[in-house]
């Protein structure tokens, strides 16, 4: 079984400061990190090639440090990795980020399954992974919460929508984006390391793949951001201290009072 | 010139009837159409549903109904939606297109943007309408809510959006309203055969629709241990609320994963969001910020979660959740 594993280097979200005058993002000294919500799709394609035998591309499209992801899913236990770089990708939305990846997946075919992670951190988006699919033609399952059996043929997935759950059979090959409930992520071991330190990663550029030029990058990408900023906190909140019994009956009797005044409870 | 509509994707449930949400779209819809002076419709696909169904959306706002009917279309499979609505927006070509942000929306709106060439703009809270040029200025929350940004599609068409749900109230229900309802044939080539749906089941445990919920009463590792969350359970049957937790809860195994509101989890939209021993780590505040109402309770005046906050209380839920079940116990018997 070949899978491919789309991944994404983004600053770890909670580091993430904004400039208030420019209302800019400040990167400088934030860490990167491999998406964590792609941690689920490395972890599930392990266990998919546990049981079943096969291979493991990990993808990324970045720029050139996004290598340094790469490398940590080569520890995780992926067997290969591809990087696409150039200053052609820059400012790319999700729909040239999907046509960029597709062009790479077309060109290391064949595989039977790509998974993506639900969505990516700094984005937030989630529109890559069913992206891929459309451009590709693959049969889709988003929100997949687990694989409940794969042949060479088909895979039966469940998933995770709003009423419960679904269940979906699926031609190979075909695509998944799955949450967090499908793996618990396992830590890079040390025979990963070595190989994520002496591996080779081929980068491609856009002359690479197939891919035409004017639909890459900012010119490639229908959407445009028009401005950024800071969401107004205009929580003005009342806040009240329990120190004994009276404070304690106080502090209810205004919370059931808010609850009227905003009609969330009525009598 | 013909007037190029707004249009909206509603969605069915599995009894063939209109979701709640698909009346928001309506309602933001019909902001958008009035000031581009064009018509709102709203598209349906689904297996034989009653009239009354289509009519309700014409009550809530829209002046058309196209409505695709077919056995197959009972269930969302994403390659049959994305081959239907591909072709009626051909066929009709709407200027905009909006989907609720839900598993649905978020499936077929990005598959359906690929293939139309154009770009989508995912989870708005906010859509506008440029007034020089008018186009869809479409509003929403990035880098876990650290940021809004404001993007547009500038030179291709339809725009698309989805929007996150509850970010808007539905328009009163107008049986005056008039409007035409549109049967359009379906061409069988357009269904695509290679998914097979096996069928739904239910999560394990009580409903966990945290998408459609009014009021969220959550949970955080405050609770100190599974047996617990009885307390949370209580609170939310008393206020009819869905029941959220954080990642630490989760992990723990106290609840299962779709309760999970986060990040990681869920993002919701609710009236209400109740927070019972979380601390407002950023990952968690990034499912629930924009929750119009934002109660705290935790025993930690420093906690994050109150810098956020509407209402909070710093004490112990032990003491407070208790009492403040046995006082709305009264009051309710009392009215
Ligand atoms: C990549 C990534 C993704 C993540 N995704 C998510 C996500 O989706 N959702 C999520 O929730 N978290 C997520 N997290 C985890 C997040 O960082 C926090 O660890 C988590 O939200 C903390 O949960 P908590 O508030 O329940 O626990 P804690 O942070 O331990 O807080 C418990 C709170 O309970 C209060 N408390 C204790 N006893 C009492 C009492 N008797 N009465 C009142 N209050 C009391 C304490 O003061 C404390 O504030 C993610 C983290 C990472 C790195
Ligand atoms: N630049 C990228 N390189 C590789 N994979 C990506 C990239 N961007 C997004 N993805 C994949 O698509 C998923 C959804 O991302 P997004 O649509 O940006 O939220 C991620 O979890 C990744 O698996």
């Amino acid at each position: 079984m070949k899978i491919i594993v789309p991944i994404k280097q983004v600053p770890e979200t909670s580091r993430v400061k904004i400039n208030e005058e420019t209302g800019t993002i400040i990167r400088d000294g934030v860490e990167n990190i491999i998406n964590p919500l792609d941690l689920y799709a490395i972890e599930s394609a392990i266990q998919l090639r546990e049981n079943n035998g096969g291979s493991i591309t990990v993808i990324s499209m970045g720029p050139p440090k996004a290598e340094t992801a790469l490398r940590e899913a080569i520890a995780m236990g992926a067997d290969q990795a591809i990087l696409i770089t150039g200053r052609e990708f820059a400012g790319s939305d999700t729909w040239s980020t999907a046509y960029a990846l597709s062009a790479l997946i077309e060109n290391i075919k064949p595989y039977d399954l790509v998974i993506t992670g639900e969505r990516a951190t700094d984005g937030d988006t989630g529109q890559v992974g069913p992206g891929i699919a459309s451009f590709l033609n693959l049969p889709l399952s988003t929100y997949t919460g687990k694989i409940e059996t794969v042949n060479k043929d088909h895979i039966i997935v469940q998933r995770l929508i709003e009423e419960g759950y679904e269940r979906l059979q699926l031609p190979l090959p075909a695509l998944l984006t799955v949450v967090k409930e499908i793996a618990y992520p396992r830590l890079p071991t040390l025979r990963g390391k070595q190989k994520a330190r002496t591996i080779d990663i081929p980068i491609n550029s856009g002359k690479d793949i197939k891919v035409k030029e004017e639909e890459l990058g900012l010119k490639g990408s229908p959407t445009r951001v028009v401005r950024i900023y800071r969401p107004q906190v205009t929580r003005k909140g009342t806040i009240l201290q329990v120190k004994d019994e009276k404070t304690l009956a106080e502090s209810v009797d205004k919370l059931i009072s808010f609850l009227k005044e905003k009609k969330i409870v009525s009598f | 010139m013909k007037k190029k509509e707004v249009w909206t994707v509603s969605e069915i449930n599995q009894q063939q009837e209109i979701k709640p949400v698909s009346f928001e779209l309506l309602a933001r819809g019909r902001k958008l159409a009035q000031e581009l002076e064009v018509p709102l419709s709203a598209i349906v696909l689904g297996d034989s549903l009653a009239e009354r169904e289509l009519k309700e959306l014409i009550y809530r706002g829209a002046d058309k109904v196209y409505w695709v009917n077919h056995k197959a279309l009972a269930r969302f499979v994403v390659e049959n939606h994305s081959n239907i609505m591909q072709h009626l927006i051909k066929n009709y070509q709407p200027q905009i297109i909006i989907a609720a942000a839900t598993t649905q929306g978020r499936t077929l709106m990005p598959h359906l943007s690929i293939r139309l060439d154009t770009g989508l703009t995912a989870d708005c809270t906010d859509l506008q309408i440029e007034k020089e040029t008018g186009l869809l200025l479409q509003i929403r929350p990035a880098i876990g809510g650290n940021i809004m940004a404001m993007i547009k599609t500038p030179e291709r068409k339809p725009q698309m959006s989805t929007v996150r749900p509850k970010s808007i109230q539905v328009l009163p229900r107008d049986e005056t309203r008039e409007g035409k309802i549109i049967p359009v044939d379906l061409d069988d080539s357009l269904l695509d055969r290679r998914v097979t749906h096996l069928g739904y089941y239910k999560s394990e445990e009580e409903e966990v629709n945290l998408s459609s919920a009014d009021i969220i009463v959550a949970g955080g590792r405050g609770l100190k241990k599974k047996e617990n969350l009885s307390l949370i359970r209580d609170l939310a049957r008393g206020l009819d609320a869905g029941i959220g937790a954080s990642r630490e809860v989760v992990d723990r195994g106290w609840i299962s994963y779709p309760h999970q509101v986060g990040l990681s989890g869920k993002t919701v939209n609710p009236k209400t969001y109740l927070a019972i021993g979380i601390s407002g780590a950023i990952q968690h505040l990034a499912g629930m910020k924009t929750a119009k109402n934002i109660i705290a309770i935790n025993s930690d005046p420093q906690a994050d979660i109150f810098k956020i906050s509407d209402f909070g209380i710093i004490g112990d839920l032990f003491e407070i959740i208790p009492l403040l079940k046995k006082k709305l116990e009264e009051k309710k018997l009392s009215s």
